[in-house]
């Protein structure tokens, strides 16, 4: 089993016609994801690489093929519409990998896609893959094995050292989730260690989270509360200075709340592994498993 | 991005928010000018990006225009938490009978904006917040309706119990909003908003954070900038679209991710050393970034050794191994440097760098345990 994405798992791709979005799609092809269709406006009636279906709204893909997943590639200032119209057109898991996506936007986006159901990932987020059977998004496939860790991360390049480092010392995993590092994003870390949880073929979960906010803290509130699988966590940027953004939005620290040694404190007081640098993630996981 | 006091005074007065009349000086002579024009006891405050200007000494009262002179010659210039305040605004003093405090800030937990609002002005509201939190109310904005009349009274009322005042008051919480929404806010906040003596409601502080990612499409306030007021170093970057924060050690560090590259400075702290820098080449990196950034670093000349850390997702790692070669054609380094990159195209990354003699490294651990070494006085091997 793995979380959120799995072999049935039909993708739309809007903006399948940019410079990202088609070197994404190719990727997700050739690792074996069903890209059903693209949204490209204007472009309706054309096929990508002869292939793919494009369509000029999600409505309409949606309708032709069916998909239950879409993926984000489009421009910053067009991904709040974009994520609502793949909410609106009734796809169930939307994952939007757009960087600089204004937060303001995203409080109007986020209680839209809410109210009709569906999940967001993202936005500002690598995307998600399940080792031999899907990935959406951007992660590299072959840093990746199937095997039983759950893997939640808010950054993405942190992520792919740490499920790389896992890869070669033969640890697999269900599923790697990038939710990536906005101030506010669609799902969170316990929405994910909630699936973790309810996944069989899940044995553990290595967490990365980062300074600022409380969603660490959270997260580590429901590890003792309702977890029964073992959980590793990390947290990038011990050495940042207060109050300074380091490239996500999300990574602020602002005062006390937020600060790693905070956020590392609440992870041990949770009974949880703590990884102090990234490769100490292979022999923590292994002791768990 | 931040911007100064007299910006934000500037957008909030074009919402209708009562402010008291003044002026941006950056001579002592246009603040006496100034002062003059309002011929009244003026306050003279130092415009810098940093918290504590009235400590610190930049904030100063003058009840004459030769005064507003004096004080501006001593503020400008000033060192305030190692920034130099380049203006002064010089502002109708007005009297003060009651001190509040508004604000809206993006809430994470929330998932919108959120007013924060206590009778309890003019001081630090995180102080406020620990020692009294029943002086605070705090109203989560759905920004699909925006802020409805009745929440808006709700807000007054908590401040003043008069219904004048509390209309007062109602009235500049939309005006508030309007603002926050209109120029893309993290934060905007009147600290202290104060009733005179003879019952007027306005406000004498003000203070905005505007979302990066707003900029490009509010080119009016990206306008607003001032570079004068950052390090000339993060403004060079931020010119290459990189996102770099100079820090006080001597590790410098190129890295492509925020979370990687956090995780690297961190893993040079653990190993005992210092980085200099915060360093993002970001995703979809090429070589002319990679220059870029190799320009930035080396101008620094506490770096005593310069690291690179590079997984290659969307980032070719040949793209850096070729900026690596040009940066150091056009400019011989003068410190050692280490690389490490692996995934995409690693192989033929390799091969560039081992035929211009650098060496390349593919494990995280060691090449920041040898970074840290050769900056620290390890020799070179």
């Amino acid at each position: 089993m793995s979380v959120f994405i799995d072999k049935n798992t039909t993708v739309i791709v809007q903006g399948i016609t940019g410079r990202d979005g088609s070197f994404h799609t190719r990727q997700m092809i050739e690792y074996g994801t069903r890209v059903v269709a693209g949204v490209t406006p204007g472009k309706g009636g054309q096929k990508f690489d002869d292939a793919v279906p494009i369509f000029n709204t999600v409505a309409e893909a949606a309708k032709a093929t069916g998909a239950n997943t879409s993926v984000i590639y489009v421009p910053p200032m067009y991904a709040a519409d974009a994520i609502m119209e793949a909410a609106d057109a009734g796809v169930t898991l939307i994952v939007a990998i757009t960087e600089g996506v204004p937060v303001l936007d995203m409080t109007r986006v986020y209680p839209f896609v809410k109210e009709r159901g569906a999940r967001l990932l993202g936005p500002n987020c690598p995307g998600l893959i399940s080792p031999d059977k899907s990935k959406v998004g951007i992660i590299p496939g072959r840093i990746c094995t199937a095997g039983p860790v759950g893997v939640v991360s808010r950054s993405g390049t942190l992520t792919y050292e740490i499920v790389y480092q896992l890869t070669r010392a033969g640890i697999g995993q269900t599923t790697c989730v990038g939710i990536g590092g906005d101030p506010i994003n669609g799902t969170n870390f316990i929405d994910c260690l909630t699936a973790f949880e309810e996944d069989p073929d899940t044995k553990a979960v290595a967490l990365m989270g980062e300074i600022g906010g409380t969603d660490e803290q959270n997260a580590a509130q429901f590890v003792k509360e309702h977890m029964t699988k073992p959980v590793v966590g990390f947290i990038a940027g011990q050495t940042a200075p207060p109050g300074r953004r380091m490239g996500h939005a999300g990574a602020i620290i602002s005062g006390s709340a937020g600060t790693a040694a905070e956020k590392i404190q609440a992870f041990e007081d949770a009974g949880m592994g703590v990884a102090r640098r990234p490769m100490d993630f292979v022999e923590l996981i292994k002791a768990r498993l | 991005m931040n911007i100064h006091e007299y910006q934000a005074k500037e957008i909030l007065r074009g919402f209708g928010v009562p402010i008291p009349p003044g002026d941006v000086a950056t001579t002592p002579a246009e603040a006496e000018q100034i002062a003059r024009r309002i011929g009244r006891t003026v306050v003279v405050k130092a415009q810098v990006h940093a918290g504590g200007r009235g400590k610190a000494g930049g904030v100063k009262l003058a009840k004459t225009p030769e005064e507003a002179r004096d004080v501006a010659s001593k503020i400008l210039g000033m060192q305030i938490k190692g920034l130099t305040v380049q203006k002064v605004l010089v502002t109708d003093a007005a009297e003060i009978a009651a001190e509040a405090y508004v604000g809206i800030i993006l809430d994470r937990a929330s998932k919108k904006p959120v007013f924060m609002v206590s009778p309890a002005g003019g001081i630090d509201i995180e102080e406020v917040a620990a020692k009294t939190p029943e002086k605070i109310m705090r109203l989560p904005i759905d920004t699909r309706y925006g802020l409805m009349p009745f929440q808006a009274m709700e807000l007054g009322f908590f401040l003043y119990p008069e219904a004048a005042k509390a209309r007062a008051a109602a009235k500049i919480m939309k005006q508030l909003y309007d603002a926050f929404m209109a120029n893309g806010a993290s934060l905007a906040e009147i600290n202290p908003l104060v009733v005179t003596p003879n019952g007027e409601v306005i406000a004498l502080d003000a203070k905005m954070s505007i979302d990066d990612n707003e900029l490009d499409r509010l080119p009016k306030i990206a306008a607003l900038r001032d570079e004068s007021a950052e390090e000339p170093s993060e403004v060079q970057a931020r010119n290459a679209n990189l996102t770099f924060i100079k820090l006080d050690g001597n590790v410098g560090c190129v890295v492509n991710g925020a979370g990687l590259a956090m995780a690297t400075m961190d893993l040079v702290k653990y190993y005992g050393g210092e980085p200099a820098n915060f360093l993002d080449i970001g995703g979809s990196s090429n070589p002319e970034k990679v220059v870029n950034a190799l320009k930035i670093i080396t101008a620094d000349p506490s770096v005593k050794a310069i690291l690179f850390n590079i997984f290659g997702g969307i980032t070719r790692t040949d793209d850096v191994a070729n900026g690596i070669v040009t940066a150091t054609k056009q400019n011989p380094l003068k410190v050692p440097i280490v690389i490490r990159l692996t995934g995409t195209n690693e192989e033929i990354a390799v091969k560039i760098l081992t035929e211009n003699g650098f060496s390349a490294m593919t494990d995280m651990d060691d090449a920041v345990q040898r970074a840290v070494q050769l900056a620290t006085g390890g020799k070179a091997a």
